[in-house]
């Protein structure tokens, strides 16, 4: 099966997270190619926003990765085309009362513990970050590792430098297993790839390719609209949310929630988003969302309220139910590899993914403990988080 | 459902809660987006037939793209002289009023729809048409339980180097400014692209007193040749063929048919043209280049749906003769959505009688009456010649051989074809969205309309349907503004 064309590793998805799989398993030595049945960046990774957050993470594995991800993506930053974008720009999180601020202060507690510089600012200092943001806050937090790069862009020039040879349009249709059931390659609708190891980054569509072998990985899509204003100088300075945010992202809830992270960007235009609603693949557009997003970013920058959208986009990010991603070898799969399930922060965690996911292909030890991140850990029954899982 | 079936919209609409938006209380039972040819006739055959109708429009006064007045300031006496079938329009405008004074007709002119939803409150199912009105643009609500697609067209615009220079207008942009404004865009104004418009915006800018040096056509008019059935069936389509063509005899302009105007030149503004012939492909054939002086330029390679709303309630499209994507429609004009029907260019490009022919058919459809065979006879006979017309213009791939690296595609971003064509080569764009993505084409201002035929071509890939969620830009106020339907998730 495998001859001298066959690359070592077979990765299943173009979007951020597989690309940066494909960069650093290619910068560890192994032989990459990418597979996935639409264009670059074409699933979640070009509906997002580009966030590269520390600050909605609680202390724990999921800020781990981001930390070590915000290191990486200082480097890269330097090492990739100026199109990418990369802003270290800062996140400023601000509570509307004085409850809401005590709450945010104990968070950014375990936050500091755990490595992240967050700085709280009084009411009266928010102007000097923000000049145009309304007035009436309790106070709020500033997050200097927070970043931000142009995600179809990160993920384009991340696959370009990686070298790896891309096929895209193929959508893999089967996994190869050799004579003892391991993992030897995929199947795609135009040929066979052979290959040592198969990477599932797939995102949102994790769950199919993990079927394809047989086990259960149960991502859901979680949906999300961002909207996005007409090209305006530049008013908005950080990464600019409510503290509500955070109980958001965290959430378990199906209904939609939504605050409003407000952001400028190089090109102009200020990002609205995102809302968050598990609705499996529904695709029409929800004004409902639309209103909250606009309402809850002219309360944040009431010159916003005079400021026009020119358009919305939305997106499914690939949500597990604990929400953390599954990094790593399948114990019941083997030659498998995951490396999706990010949910909304892929952009962000995409090069620890990456880095650590080329460790474990290299047989090095990885940067950090990946026992939370066990593709296996949701178990092999039909268990409760199924039911919502439209087209999953 | 069948035309024997009572498909009626129930007439008993419950008064909805006032929402503050200035929306009235309750529902039409049929709203039409749209008042040219094929709205204009929905509304009217709708309203006729009893339906009490809500007719949307961004116009200030019915007619749509294609029957455009003069200005009232400019006393025009004629108008009907720059048309064809004013007639068909008139008495339909004269039946609008008349349904309007007797209150069967509501006409919001000046009402942009930027998104149609659907509220799944009672059995039936019923529509919000959401737009802004006036230059205020004041946000209002449109309930209905039927909807009406009449949305039309835009111009498909194919760049090329020096496109972009003052003095360079859209073939049915020029018609426009004649139309509504009696203005030419020059003194000597070369006409090129593809199409049957560009024979009468140069008859019509001959007759308004401008020098035509040339119409320059890249299909060749022999393409007609395999296709005469259907262009032998549509006697009137010759006799309007024979008229324009008679126009450029008397008018003494030369027809260069596989040609394109492959550069344009001048430093304010645009001074003259390079034309060369293409070969089958569109491809310009090397050696062929001429230089023609003119002081403006009037381009355009025929009509684009306008799509938007339609696609995003999901309605299922199709790609048609002419290389542009319209929406799939049954016999009774209905889409796969539905509630939602459609008529006129949104179907397929085909002109204002097949439009006016599809906009009654519709309203019969949905006042549940059956669909009058003549009628029927008539549309497939049109929407034959339309294809027949479609497929003969439809550009060769050859034709992003006249774009240098350094044209910009997209005009509001900025974006020249070498960035788009990087994009496609070295970065993984293998469709026009991820170009989109990589390069900011298509996220300007007018959110592709200009660029999407030509970054869809530069991406080896066919024009994907219009998708825009809000079909024009939306002040965040008004959005902010808008009722709360206290969550969206089951």
């Amino acid at each position: 099966m495998p001859n001298r064309h066959s690359p070592d590793v077979v990765i299943i998805g173009a979007g951020v997270v597989g690309a940066a799989c494909a960069y650093y398993a290619a910068r560890a030595g192994l032989s990459v190619t990418v597979v996935d049945r639409g264009p670059v960046a074409g699933g979640t990774t070009g509906a997002g926003e580009g966030n590269l957050l520390v600050s909605d993470k609680e202390a724990g594995p999921e800020l781990d990765l981001a930390l070590l991800s915000t290191r990486l993506w200082r480097e890269l930053a330097t090492e990739l085309p100026p199109e990418t974008e990369y802003e270290p720009k800062g996140g400023l999180v601000v509570a509307p009362d004085e409850t809401t601020l005590k709450a945010l202060r104990t968070f950014a507690e375990g936050q500091r513990a755990a490595g992240v510089d967050a700085r709280e600012i009084a009411p009266d200092d928010l102007p000097a970050l923000e000049p145009h943001l309304a007035a009436g806050f309790a106070g709020g937090f500033h997050y200097p590792q927070d970043a931000q790069v142009q995600p179809a862009q990160a993920a384009a020039r991340l696959l370009h430098a990686s070298g790896a040879a891309t096929r895209l349009g193929e959508e893999v249709t089967a996994l190869l297993t050799g004579p003892d059931g391991t993992v030897r390659g995929v199947r795609t609708t135009r040929g066979e790839i052979a290959a040592r190891a198969v990477v599932n980054a797939a995102g949102t569509w994790g769950g199919r390719i993990a079927e394809l072998a047989g086990v259960r990985l149960p991502v859901l899509p979680r949906r999300g609209f961002v909207l996005v204003t007409e090209p305006l100088p530049r008013l908005v300075r950080h990464k600019v949310y409510a503290a509500d945010y955070i109980a958001d992202v965290a959430s378990d809830s199906a209904a939609l929630q939504s605050s409003a992270v407000v952001e400028g960007t190089p090109g102009g235009p200020v990002l609205i988003g995102a809302t968050r609603e598990r609705v499996g693949f529904d695709r029409s557009l929800s004004t409902e969302a639309l209103r909250r997003l606009a309402g809850q970013a002219a309360a944040l920058f009431p010159v916003l309220g005079e400021v026009r959208a020119l358009r919305t986009y939305h997106g499914f990010r690939p949500y597990l139910p604990d929400h953390l991603p599954a990094v790593g070898p399948d114990p019941r799969a083997p030659g498998l590899f995951h490396a999706c399930g990010h949910e909304g922060a892929g952009i962000g965690l995409a090069p620890a993914t990456g880095l650590l996911l080329a460790d474990v292909l290299t047989g090095a030890r990885p940067a950090l403990d990946l026992a939370p991140f066990r593709p296996e850990r949701f178990g092999d029954g039909t268990t409760s988080h199924a039911a919502n899982g439209a087209g999953a | 459902m069948a035309p024997s079936s009572d498909p009626r919209p129930a007439r008993t609409a419950a008064p909805a809660p006032g929402d503050g938006t200035g929306a009235v209380a309750s529902a039409a039972d049929l709203a039409v987006v749209g008042a040219g040819p094929a709205g204009l006739a929905a509304a009217v055959t709708a309203a006729d037939l009893g339906l009490r109708v809500t007719l949307l429009d961004a116009g200030d006064r019915p007619g749509g793209q294609y029957y455009r007045h003069p200005a009232p300031e400019l006393g025009a006496e004629r108008p009907e002289a720059l048309h064809h079938g004013w007639a068909a329009f008139a008495s339909r405008a004269r039946r609008l009023r008349d349904h309007e004074r007797a209150g069967r007709i509501r006409h919001l002119a000046g009402h942009h729809v930027w998104t149609v939803v659907r509220k799944d409150e009672d059995a039936a199912g019923e529509w919000h048409l959401h737009a802004l009105a006036g230059p205020e643009e004041q946000a209002v609500t449109v309930r209905a339980r039927a909807v009406l697609l009449a949305t039309g067209a835009y111009e498909r615009q194919l760049p090329f180097p020096g496109w972009t220079l003052p003095g360079v207008v859209g073939a049915g942009g020029a018609q426009a400014m004649l139309k509504a404004g009696l203005v030419l865009p020059g003194r000597r104004v070369v006409v090129a692209g593809s199409g049957p418009l560009l024979l009468a915006v140069a008859g019509s800018l001959a007759a308004a007193g401008a020098a035509v040096p040339a119409v320059v056509e890249a299909a060749s008019y022999t393409g007609y040749a395999g296709r005469l059935p259907a262009l032998l069936r549509n006697p009137a389509k010759l006799a309007e063929g024979a008229v324009y063509g008679g126009a450029l005899v008397r008018h003494g302009i030369r027809l260069l048919t596989r040609h394109a105007v492959v550069e344009a030149h001048g430093t304010d503004r645009v001074e003259a043209a390079t034309v060369a012939r293409l070969d089958r492909d569109w491809r310009p054939v090397p050696g062929t280049a001429r230089r023609i002086p003119c002081d403006a330029l009037a381009v355009g390679h025929g009509l684009v749906p306008q799509l938007e709303l339609a696609t995003g309630l999901g309605c299922a499209t199709r790609t048609t003769a002419d290389g542009t994507a319209a929406l799939v429609l049954d016999e009774q004009q209905r889409t796969s959505v539905t509630g939602i029907w459609s008529a006129g260019e949104t179907g397929g490009i085909g002109g204002a009688q097949l439009a006016l022919a599809e906009g009654e058919l519709a309203a019969r459809s949905i006042a549940g009456r059956p669909l009058p065979a003549e009628l029927v006879r008539r549309r497939s006979r049109l929407r034959a010649f339309a294809d027949a017309m479609g497929a003969a213009h439809r550009p060769g791939t050859g034709w992003t051989g006249w774009l240098s690296d350094d044209t910009d595609v997209c005009r509001c971003e900025e974006v020249p074809a070498g960035l788009i064509r990087e994009a496609v080569a070295d970065l993984g764009a293998t469709d026009a969205r991820t170009v989109k993505l990589l390069t900011r084409a298509g996220m300007g201002w007018c959110q592709g309309r200009m660029c999407g035929q030509a970054v869809a071509a530069l991406a080896g890939c066919a024009p994907g349907p219009d998708r825009r969620p809000l079909s024009c830009p939306v002040p965040l106020k008004v959005l902010a503004e808008l009722p709360a339907d206290g969550g969206t998730a089951p």
